[in-house]
């Protein structure tokens, strides 16, 4: 086995390892941008696995499935959003109720469609691109959801830094009082936020369930929405880094499980803590008031904004 | 005065004999307590097929089961539960469990208590589990007859020595039937993550491999072997439907026929506790139908070694065996005993992989 075509191929499968995350993580960054925390990023991965994979068997369209998927996971975070934005519920238990939710509720209604394949989307080599040396195979020898996840980065940092709705996000996130003087729709930024998450976080399940293996097993998350919550910090709350830091938890996956595969006795426990060591060590240095204004926490995080208290 | 007590002796013996009647009617309840979902489509699921087949095969039995019960606190307040709800008999089916239930056991000594893969036993507590290291030595014969590389890739969960002592039965069968091959072993550390196994598999299909065996939860190895075109062998329950055309064979469990052996047992007041290791031939363990790629003459030869274990003309850790570093582990004509089994923590040579401490 010559080395370079397996470094390749192992990058490649850093970027398939990451999509999963990427998608949850860009979600979760945009209600957490708006200043509300959804700890449910689990629960509603696992209803967009389910839902997508269901679709999908019935109707033997994957394009159709991710559709269902995405609204399956906006519906779970219209709760989160009405519990936390307009009764004003605290933002952890309300998230932490979703993980539970959306874990009970996916693993009983699959309960029949367990053991049962479906096609979901198979991988697609992108024309042109795909020959590319180096790029082609790292980035465009993937299926079609993967690629869905390209334009997603750039978009999210223009318009969060670049265009008037993104200037509000980032303002009802910061200083929700301002932003409401000011005439912004305090309400009704952080539920598109909110909604925007629980969408993208159901494409995210669904890349489980119709791109990485065409099944639905309960609980088949295994944490990669937890994950996604530490790259969001990991990433101090911007596009282009949280986007990296998936890329790099999908790469030290990928590379620990070829080394162990060509018999390297590497302690892939230890690198497997990288990208959380790291994720807490930002925490750490976020506490210091000074330091979470540059990385760019948004200030108003977690905090349920009520006019005129 | 005299007739309204007579009444009431009628309706006090009515009464009781109503209850009697009543009683005899009364369903015996097994409960089952499990670690994972019944969704898992692996562990837990196999014990829950093996569950719903004993509610089918015997009509007078009620079960009740409790899945994704952690070990520990969790789960000696589900058992105890169970047994102050009058489950006559309770099955724990995870190795963690092994001394909660001896806990509990010591309270309830009405209740008959089995606890799946552990070794603690007391008077109403016996250990039961299938010689599943049979069943993949003999997957291990297709594996290294079916690859053309003499690179088999292997897709491990939890180093633990039942784990350690499957992959090298199944190894062994794969060196019996081709001595040039090597099994690539990759750890995903849990029991429990489609989405790792098939990275996992993914790599070893990197590196070269042409055929991909498993023995997590999930038949997603199986998948992504199937979706590049190599075979794969799968493990727990039949992976042929993830694989119409690569599915060379599973190594499955049964559990149903033990269910319904032990339940009956019970009931007849035969029962008594001991440690049940049922071998290949006998229920538990078995090997799921081949794939279509799979030539007659390997099933033969797989046929002819399963009946060479089943007659005890043939055990799987027969010596010699030697490990990674060439060194003789089980000498020339010994067999490996039980406790060997239940402790291994080496490798067999062909094996390239790590155990991590």
């Amino acid at each position: 086995m010559e080395l370079w075509p397996l470094i390749l191929l192992t990058l490649a499968a850093a970027v398939r390892a990451g999509t999963p995350i990427l998608f949850a993580a860009l979600g979760e960054l945009m209600a957490e941008r708006s200043g509300v925390l959804n700890l449910g990023v689990e629960g509603m991965m696992l209803v967009g696995a389910l839902v997508g994979f269901m679709t999908t068997q019935k109707t033997g369209e994957p394009w159709l499935g991710l559709l269902a998927a995405g609204l399956a996971g906006t519906m779970v975070s219209l709760i989160h959003a009405f519990l936390t934005i307009t009764l004003r519920a605290n933002q952890v238990v309300s998230g932490l109720a979703l993980t539970i939710f959306g874990t009970g509720v996916s693993g009983f209604l699959g309960k029949p469609y367990i053991g049962v394949p479906a096609e979901g989307f198979p991988p697609t080599r992108v024309s042109v691109f795909g020959d590319l040396p180096l790029v082609g195979t790292i980035f465009f020898q993937h299926d079609p959801m993967v690629y869905l996840t390209y334009p997603l980065i750039p978009l999210f940092w223009f318009l969060l830094y670049r265009t008037r709705p993104g200037l509000n996000v980032r303002a009802v996130g910061e200083s929700p009082e301002s932003a409401d003087a000011m005439g912004v729709g305090v309400a009704l930024t952080r539920y598109l936020c909110v909604l925007a998450g629980g969408l993208l976080a159901g494409l995210g399940g669904a890349y489980l369930s119709l791109a990485y293996t065409h099944m639905w097993i309960e609980n088949m998350t295994a944490g990669r929405g937890w994950i996604a919550l530490a790259i969001v910090i990991f990433g101090t709350w911007d596009p282009v880094r949280v986007a990296l830091g998936a890329y790099l938890f999908g790469g030290v996956q990928a590379l620990q499980l070829r080394l162990q595969a060509l018999g390297v006795g590497l302690p892939t426990y230890l690198l497997m803590m990288t990208p959380y060591v790291f994720t807490v060590l930002v925490l750490v240095v976020a506490t210091r008031e000074t330091v979470r204004r540059r990385i760019g926490a948004p200030a108003a995080l977690g905090i349920p904004y009520a006019r005129g208290e | 005065m005299k007739g309204k007590w007579l009444a009431t002796v009628i309706a006090g013996l009515l009464a009781l004999g109503l209850g009697v009647t009543a009683r005899s009617q009364e369903p015996m309840k097994v409960g089952f307590v499990y670690v994972g979902p019944v969704g898992d489509y692996g562990w837990t699921y196999a014990h829950d097929q093996g569950r719903k087949s004993l509610e089918k095969a015997l009509p007078g039995v009620k079960t009740t089961y409790v899945e994704s019960v952690a070990e520990g606190a969790d789960a000696e307040r589900v058992i105890t539960e169970l047994a102050r709800t009058g489950h006559k008999v309770i099955f724990t089916t995870s190795y963690g469990y092994m001394d909660t239930t001896i806990k509990v056991a010591e309270q309830f000594s009405n209740v008959v208590f089995l606890h799946c893969s552990g070794y603690k036993r007391r008077e109403n507590v016996g250990t039961y589990f299938g010689r599943m290291y049979q069943a993949s030595y003999l997957s291990g014969l297709v594996a290294g007859k079916m690859t053309r590389k003499n690179l088999i890739g292997y897709v491990a969960p939890i180093p633990i020595p039942e784990v350690i002592r499957i992959t090298n039965a199944f190894a062994l069968g794969a060196r019996e039937t081709n001595p040039q091959v090597k099994v690539h072993v990759v750890w995903t550390n849990a029991w429990y993550d489609p989405a790792t196994e098939t990275e996992a598999a993914n790599g070893l299909l990197d590196i070269g491999a042409d055929v991909i065996a498993t023995q997590s939860d999930s038949p997603a190895p199986v998948q992504a072997a199937e979706k590049r075109g190599a075979y794969g062998v799968g493990y727990n329950s039949d992976a042929s439907k993830f694989a119409p055309k690569g599915h060379l064979v599973s190594a499955v469990w049964d559990w149903g026929p033990y269910y319904v052996e032990t339940i009956k047992a019970v009931k007849a007041g035969t029962w008594k506790s001991e440690d049940v290791w049922w071998p290949i031939g006998t229920g538990i363990v078995g090997l799921a139908p081949y794939g279509p790629a799979v030539p007659s003459s390997v099933k033969t030869l797989v046929e002819k070694r399963k009946e060479d274990l089943i007659q005890g003309r043939f055990d799987v850790f027969w010596g010699p065996i030697k490990d990674q570093s060439g060194k003789i582990r089980i000498a020339r004509g010994q067999k490996a005993t039980d406790e060997e089994l239940l402790q291994m923590n080496w490798f067999v040579e062909g094996i390239v992989g790590t155990i991590p401490k």
